[in-house]
């Protein structure tokens, strides 16, 4: 059993603070995603629970126990790091043993688990190659079958994938999916790729500048954001934002379009409070082309300044109340710029946040 | 014919251009060695030119091959090579991991451990006599007045003290090239193979032995064929601190040489030795140097 138990976790380099007080459980055999910018505190944090970082408050507790003064080895756990951080002087099968030979496994045992390991990542013909010798892709796996030869208490990845190519990064985030389920062990996997974030996890949890914003399943936190923050980091292209008036049940917009106020956030507003009318450019699409969409909605003329046609659909530049919005078009059409449609916003799944504090008014 | 005329001078012109530079590497490298080799196989002798012109065979090499002096000054020379390198490896790979291990004053560490390196061998030499010097020496006084010994230890006399002392001056003169190597290697050593190291289970020791130790070891074979080359032709410290004395017990390889040329005026012989002693030199650098073509395969390319 290994859950993962973070209780107000701080970390400070000196006096500056990177991580401020972090909460956050990890179930056992969970596979939860830290996403969030570049020096958010991500890499920070899984180091802390790796043992690789000094913990400067607050306590990381593994399967139960304590660990904060436990150096790595006695923690259990497998890391892959983002340059892979192979062994340059041994070949993939003593890189791959290195783990099990120190922990005085036997011989015969550990050529068993090599070869297990080696079979499930197809690195079987690799084995009496040195790290010099492959590719980035089949070093990852190297790091990936280092890690899971020890059957540890939980995997540790800090952005495996970042330096492969896009279509090779497909591939391994497939692999790394179907080997959680077959290896179920609890995962924690830091990246900032928002799509790997929604394909692996099983919860993700979304950081800003230390601290936690948001944690939740990934359709918790692609229908339920709870803050402008995160709307616009998860989904792409992000969420558009516009801001505007409440006026009884209208959301008066900049420019004096009005938009009905959504029913299912109704309760949540007050009379003249100022917010952010969030819609994500898949709810925003032309009437009468593609996909029709019913529900309550609004609809309204808009001029095309752009379009990017992506073969079966087109994501459409355009502008509402004054601001540049994103929308989407389903469909083979081939739309030109100076063309005016009707634009239909799908309202039951547009979002409305504070302006004052980026909060989701479902959050106040 | 005019465009033959041409191109073959165009073809010509990098060896005119080099012609200079072979010449001199002729002159300078290639002449003195054919002579030397020539002069070891004649009686000659310094004081008696005509003997140049004496071709002797091998007479030379068989007779120092039967020469017992001749064998002991060879060994010598190669546990005086052995000793001195592997201590100096072993206490610059302490320095080094020191020193990397200090945030404050590195720099000027640094600077302090080259110092040893900045002296003439013979001045060396000439210090650590002074210090070993059985009445007046520093450390005999120092030993006397801290009460560890009463008597006056003949550090340059005795056989046994004598070779220690000098390979003391070896090593302290030296020290500094592995740790200044070393040092390098450590700084230009990646971080994230420790750290997973560390993931995987190493105690700090482990990490060492198994990680640092692998990836510093082309740094060190470097400087061992430095140094095998430096050592295998050790003479000004020997001759300034005991001129191979007493009896001939620190009697190097060089020494040897320098003292049947010289002194005996029996140059054909001692450039016999020379050539011998140049090929043990040759030998322990190229076995260096294939350790470290092998150690450094696996760094060759990435990372
Ligand atoms: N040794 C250090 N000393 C001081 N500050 C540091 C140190 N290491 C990291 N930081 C700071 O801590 C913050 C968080 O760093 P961290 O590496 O955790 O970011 P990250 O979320 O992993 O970012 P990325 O996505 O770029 O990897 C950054 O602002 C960084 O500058
Ligand atoms: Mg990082």
């Amino acid at each position: 059993m290994a859950e993962i138990t973070l209780e107000k976790v701080v970390k400070k380099y000196g006096a500056v603070g990177v991580v401020h007080g972090i909460d956050l459980s990890i179930a056992h055999q969970e596979f939860v995603v830290l996403v969030g910018p570049s020096g958010c505190g991500k890499s920070t944090t899984l180091r802390m629970i790796a043992g690789l970082e000094d913990i400067t408050g607050g306590l990381v507790k593994i399967g139960g126990q304590v660990v904060n003064d436990l150096p790595p080895r006695k923690r259990n756990i497998s890391m892959v790091f983002q340059n892979y951080a192979l062994y340059p002087h041994m070949n993939v099968r003593d890189n791959l043993g290195f783990g099990l030979k120190i922990a005085g496994q036997s011989a015969p045992e550990i050529a068993k688990r090599v070869a297990e390991a080696a079979d499930i990542l197809g690195l079987a013909p690799l084995l009496d190659r040195t790290p010099a010798e492959l590719s980035g892709g089949q070093r990852q796996r190297v790091a990936m079958g280092r890690a899971i030869v020890r059957n540890p208490d939980a995997f540790l990845f800090d952005e495996p994938l970042s330096n492969l190519d896009a279509k090779l990064r497909g591939q391994m985030r497939a692999e790394i999916k179907k080997l959680h389920q077959k290896v179920k062990t609890t995962v924690v996997y830091v990246t900032h790729d928002q799509v790997e974030a929604m394909t692996l996890a099983d919860r993700i949890v979304v950081m800003k500048d230390g601290h936690i914003e948001q944690v939740g399943t990934p359709m918790e936190v692609f229908n339920h954001p709870l803050s402008t923050f995160v709307a616009t980091f998860i989904g792409s292209p992000p969420m558009n934002l516009l801001p505007g008036l409440i006026e009884g049940s209208t959301v008066r917009l900049a420019d004096g379009t009005g938009v009905p106020v959504p029913d299912r956030l109704k309760q949540f507003v007050r009379d003249g409070m100022a917010v952010q009318l969030g819609i994500r450019p898949d709810d925003i699409s032309p009437v009468g082309h593609g996909l029709s969409q019913d529900g309550p909605g609004a609809e309204v003329a808009l001029t095309v300044d752009l379009a990017e046609p992506l073969g079966m659909e087109s994501l459409i530049y355009t502008r509402l109340a004054g601001q540049e919005v994103q929308a989407k078009l389903y469909g083979p059409r081939i739309v030109q710029p100076g063309e005016v449609l009707t634009f239909r916003l799908a309202l039951d799944r547009a979002h409305l946040f504070d302006a004052a504090t980026g909060k989701s008014v479902r959050a106040q | 014919m005019i465009r033959a005329l041409t191109t073959r001078r165009t073809e010509m012109a990098p060896f005119l251009l080099l012609l200079p530079a072979i010449a001199t590497m002729l002159f300078v490298v290639a002449l003195p060695l054919v002579f030397s080799l020539w002069t070891s196989l004649t009686p000659y002798k310094l004081t008696k030119p005509d003997t140049l012109y004496d071709f002797i065979w091998f007479r030379n090499y068989i007779r120092i091959f039967a020469d017992w002096d001749f064998w002991e000054a060879f060994l010598r020379t190669i546990a005086f090579l052995t000793v001195a390198i592997n201590l100096e490896f072993a206490l610059g790979l302490g320095i080094a991991l020191l020193i990397n291990k200090i945030t404050w004053g590195q720099r000027g560490l640094r600077t302090i451990m080259m110092f040893p390196m900045m002296f003439s061998p013979i001045l060396v030499g000439f210090q650590f006599k002074f210090l070993f010097n059985d009445h007046i020496g520093v450390v005999n006084n120092a030993l006397q007045s801290l009460g560890l010994t009463d008597q006056a230890i003949p550090w340059l006399v005795d056989a046994n003290l004598a070779m220690f002392s000098i390979t003391l001056a070896e090593v302290w003169m030296s020290t500094s090239v592995f740790a200044i190597l070393l040092l390098a290697g450590l700084f230009a050593m990646p971080r994230d193979p420790l750290e997973a190291a560390r993931v995987d289970g190493c105690n700090p020791w482990q990490v060492f032995r198994h990680i640092t130790l692998p990836f510093l070891m082309p740094f060190a074979y470097i400087a061992m064929a430095i140094r095998s080359l430096d050592v295998a032709r050790a003479y000004d410290l020997v001759a300034v601190m005991t001129d191979g004395g007493p009896a001939g017990r620190t009697e190097l390889l060089w020494t040897l040489i320098a003292r049947t040329g010289y002194d005996e005026a029996k140059m054909g012989q001692a450039n016999a030795m020379a050539y011998i002693s140049t090929i043990l030199s040759v030998l322990f650098t190229w076995h260096f140097y294939r350790k470290l073509v092998a150690a450094r395969r696996y760094m060759g390319g990435a990372e």
